[in-house]
């Protein structure tokens, strides 16, 4: 009978080929190669810098004064260029490519009309949520990694590599010094968490892909402004991005968890607040794009 | 809720959608949905698609066809009144009824920057009853029954409307369907493609696919649908099969006659109501009686006849008899 072979079983594996082929689409599209691009040149650009700054012996950042962390000791050491690139981006140019696409990941495809599609293949709202924001992890950390490779090569090239010191003063092996940078490039990943429900949730509220992400990356300056002001200290624990640069905690011997942990705590915070309402808005909203 | 009933827990034939002794594959109950404006899109609908039926939705613009359609597929939640598709509740149970429901809506919507067939595969990886092991060769399938095989390879957004028709189309059809949604589907092709979109209209019916087809060209509907429904302003007007709809409006007597004023004082003689005469050609109401004796009666009264005969009303006529007023009007 024709209709009972209509009936399928489906395995509960088949429901992961939705997030292979989200993976796929993000990473196909133009625009998220273009700001992999744009990340991976901000370490060619402070290595190349700092290369030439110091071309006279004199060591970078004036003495190791003004700049982002770690920028004095690249001269020593190629491998300091993964942290001071990676404290360079964080503060906004990872945050703002997370923006985009998080921003991006709902509001385009109702823009594009394609939301529907998927909803009536059927992709089911919470799966679709779940799976974009899963995705959208998954960018985090390769773009990290992509500051972080990309500082590591420019730092083998332009400058020697070998032991290091600590920010405590002791000194560790080059290949300890690897695992720490891996380590923080993780942390880092991490404190992207809160920005990417943020961008999910301004998602949802919008079918406009281009409102969602200017929302998203407006909302990171502002956040990033309160924090510049004093008068405001009260609420400054509460910023996602008032732990961000904890992660060079993780250079001093012994590690300083304390506000590593508040980091992450934070950040799971906000992923379940805004990914909460980002579900409550998107599970119960009209399909009118 | 209910996500048990999902899996079908065996294969005794039991299908989830339809219910013993209920033929509808599409039914609605009062269903109305006003918009967060006030403003009133559908209204009130009691809508009942058959099984095994080429179901045409008309409507001019506004009228709340789309609104319908997207209530149906669980895209919008309605204000009030209950849509069941394939005999369950929706949007309640979406993720069991739209595995086997394909649709167009509003017409295609595509990746530009994705290849035809990278966009099928797509599509299809958001089912998650859709079998990823066969996924290629559906999709591949899907492709060569809407003849955009040797297009497959090609970025989407260089498609040309008619192409990305195509491409939704296909979309529609990468599993085995019973219920197949398509929303003005023969927009923006050619009059080659409107035939081949009707032809395999055609052949999913005969497949036993129920088809619920929204369009504005009328005699689309006549040629393809078994059964329409005709909306204006939020409400139904009316719904049945195609030629109860088109003999509600009586078909017309025309004579065509070198001698139009003799025709027409002997029609009236013969009972015939509502005489026009425009030209050699007299038209009336046809009357109850034997139109031979008409005839005959014309041809005694010396009345020189070139053609007689009822013209059959087309759904045009009955659309306007129904709204009383043409159907490009928007609502």
């Amino acid at each position: 009978m024709s209709r009972a072979e209509a009936v399928r079983r489906a395995s509960p594996l088949w429901t992961l080929g939705l997030f292979r082929s989200e993976l796929l689409t993000t990473f196909r599209r133009w625009r998220t190669l273009a700001l992999l691009g744009v990340l991976a040149a901000v370490p060619v650009l402070v290595g190349i810098a700092v290369r030439i700054e110091t071309g006279d012996g004199s060591s970078a950042g004036g003495g190791g004064g003004g700049g982002p962390a770690f920028i004095s000791q690249i001269t020593n050491n190629g491998l300091f260029l993964v942290f001071t690139a990676l404290a360079a981006t964080l503060p906004f140019f990872l945050p703002m490519a997370v923006g985009v696409v998080a921003g991006d990941a709902l509001a385009g495809e109702a823009n594009a009309g394609t939301l529907r599609y998927l909803l009536v293949a059927p992709a089911g709202r919470t799966r679709l949520l779940f799976t974009k924001y899963a995705a959208v992890l998954v960018f985090c950390l390769v773009a990290t990694l992509v500051v972080a490779v990309s500082a590591l090569a420019t730092g083998a090239l332009l400058f020697p590599l070998g032991d290091l010191t600590t920010i405590s003063g002791t000194r560790i092996g080059f290949s300890e010094g690897l695992v720490r940078a891996l380590l923080i490039a993780l942390v880092v990943a991490a404190s992207l968490v809160g920005v990417a429900a943020l961008g999910l949730f301004v998602s949802t509220l919008t079918s406009s892909g281009i409102a969602a992400m200017a929302t998203t990356v407006g909302l990171l300056i502002t956040v990033q402004i309160v924090g510049q002001i004093p008068q405001l200290h009260a609420v400054h624990p509460y910023l996602f991005s008032h732990y961000w640069l904890s992660f060079a905690d993780l250079m001093r011997e012994p590690v300083h968890w304390d506000d590593l942990t508040k980091n992450l705590g934070l950040q799971a915070l906000y992923a379940a607040v805004f990914g909460s309402a980002a579900w409550a808005r998107f599970t119960s909203k009209d399909i009118t794009a | 809720m209910g996500e048990a009933s999902v899996r079908e827990p065996d294969g005794a034939g039991a299908e989830p959608g339809v219910r013993a002794g209920d033929g509808a594959v599409i039914a609605t109950r009062a269903l109305t949905k006003r918009y967060r404006g006030g403003q009133l899109a559908v209204d009130g609908l009691h809508l009942t698609v058959p099984e095994g039926s080429v179901f045409g939705f008309l409507g001019p613009n506004g009228s709340g066809k789309t609104t319908t359609i997207r209530m149906l597929m669980g895209l919008i939640e309605p204000t009030s009144g209950t849509a069941h598709v394939l005999g369950r509740p929706m949007p309640r149970s979406a993720r069991a009824v739209l595995p086997h429901v394909g649709a167009l809506i509003e017409g295609p919507a595509l990746y530009g920057f994705l290849s035809g067939r990278d966009n099928l595969l797509r599509y299809d990886s958001a089912d998650p009853t859709a079998d990823p092991r066969t996924r290629r060769v559906r999709v591949a399938a899907a492709l060569d029954r809407v003849g955009l095989t040797a297009a497959a390879g090609k970025k989407a957004k260089a498609y040309s409307l008619g192409m990305k028709q195509r491409l939704g189309l296909a979309a529609a059809l990468l599993q085995p369907r019973r219920l197949l949604v398509l929303d003005e589907p023969t927009n923006g092709l050619d009059p080659q493609g409107m035939r081949e979109i009707r032809t395999l209209v055609r052949a999913l019916a005969s497949d036993g696919i129920t088809v619920f087809l929204s369009s504005h060209l009328l005699d689309e509907i006549e040629q393809v649908c078994t059964h329409a429904a005709v909306m204006a302003q939020g409400r139904l007007i009316t719904q049945g099969p195609v030629a109860d709809l088109a003999a509600g409006a009586r078909g017309r007597l025309a004579v065509t006659t070198p001698d139009p004023a003799d025709a027409a004082r002997v029609l009236k003689e013969q009972g015939v109501a509502d005489v026009v005469v425009a030209g050699d050609r007299v038209t009336g109401e046809a009357p109850e009686r034997d139109l031979a004796e008409v005839n005959a009666a014309l041809v005694t009264a010396g009345v020189r006849v070139r053609g007689f005969g009822v013209e059959r009303a087309s759904l045009e006529d009955a659309f306007v008899a129904l709204t009383g007023e043409g159907f490009d009007v928007a609502g």
